[in-house]
């Protein structure tokens, strides 16, 4: 048999190598450069207390979680409940970035579903989360003790997430 | 009289409309836009990823055209508001991909297949040609193709 019939063969498998990575992977995702870099800064008002500010800064020497959402974000609706025992669990505190949203409505939801966030920054305008790179709620980013942020989520975080990956890296980074 | 009092009626109804024309915003500078939009065409939405800034509805676009009208007034460089994006989206926000290590394949990779395909295909051409041993014609076929060449025409 002629060796270069193998040739088609060979691409044929190379393709489907390729496509059965590549169809596993989601198009509409975009991989963040911020990934490793150090957390832009942000200052604030907070959500509930009006008068008080919250700067990423303070938050040096703790491992949290950042989690972008909104009232009007249906995903955000369906992550909350998640959120929420993630939030009991106390491995890691969440920290919620209230992104374009309406301060009453915000505090509404959070009184009717309740509050897995620490406290929640208010970003009226969507300035700070242009900052942090965000183009579709829900996000959440893992920050470390030196501000770092080491891991981004994009989308709700579901629990093969919550535990596959934020838990492990929450344990690493707080060692 | 009917008649011109509903033509009348038209023509005011008509007048109004551009002053309530909503989307034009209030004077911009014809310099700035123009920059915006050569800018913003280089651009993806992220929401919309077939989009460009230039072109799209969506929230975020508006607000990172706000940003980049921002910064084209306070002087930044076209490079210098590209960087700025491209800090926090990413390359992914750049219609064309830039030539980077990581994008060698996709730029030059169909060239070099091609220039491998047409190597491959001189070289088999060049084997098939060796085995085609040409026979000059017999006296009788030579006459056999000129009859039938002659009865052609």
């Amino acid at each position: 048999m002629n060796r270069f019939l193998l040739i088609p063969l060979a691409l044929f498998i190379a393709l489907v190598v390729f496509l059965f990575i590549g169809l596993q992977r989601d198009p509409h995702e975009v991989p963040s450069p911020l990934i490793n870099r150090p957390a832009p800064a942000c200052q604030l008002p907070q959500l509930q207390e009006q008068t008080k500010t919250f700067t990423a800064q303070e938050m040096r020497g703790k491992v949290w979680l950042l989690n972008v959402w909104a009232t009007w974000c249906v995903a955000c609706r369906d992550e909350h409940p998640m959120l929420i025992e993630y939030a009991k669990s106390g491995a890691v505190p969440i920290y919620g970035l209230n992104y374009k949203d309406d301060r009453a409505a915000a505090l509404q939801l959070l009184k009717e579903e309740g509050n897995p966030y620490v406290l929640n920054a208010f970003d009226a305008d969507g300035r700070v989360a242009i900052d942090y790179g965000v183009y579709g709620a829900p996000e959440s980013y893992l920050i470390d003790r030196n501000g770092i942020i080491r891991f981004k989520k994009i989308g709700p975080i579901t629990p093969e997430v919550w535990e596959g990956e934020i838990l492990p890296l929450a344990r690493r980074l707080n060692q | 009289m009917k008649r011109i009092a509903w033509l009348l009626a038209i023509l005011f109804s008509l007048v109004p409309a551009p002053a309530i024309a909503g989307e034009a915003q209030p004077n911009e500078d014809p310099q700035v836009e123009a920059r915006m939009k050569a800018l913003t065409e280089q651009l993806r939405c992220l929401v919309c990823q077939n989009e460009t800034l230039a072109d799209s509805r969506a929230d975020l676009a508006e607000d990172l055209r706000r940003e980049i009208r921002k910064e084209i007034k306070a002087g930044k460089t076209d490079p210098e508001i590209i960087a700025f994006l491209t800090q926090r989206y990413g390359d992914f926000i750049l219609y064309n991909p830039p030539v980077k290590r990581t994008t060698y394949l996709l730029w030059f990779g169909p060239f070099v297949i091609l220039l491998g395909g047409i190597v491959l295909l001189y070289r088999y051409l060049g084997r098939r040609k060796k085995l085609i041993q040409e026979k000059p014609l017999t006296v009788g076929e030579r006459k056999q193709a000129e009859d039938l060449l002659r009865s052609q025409v």
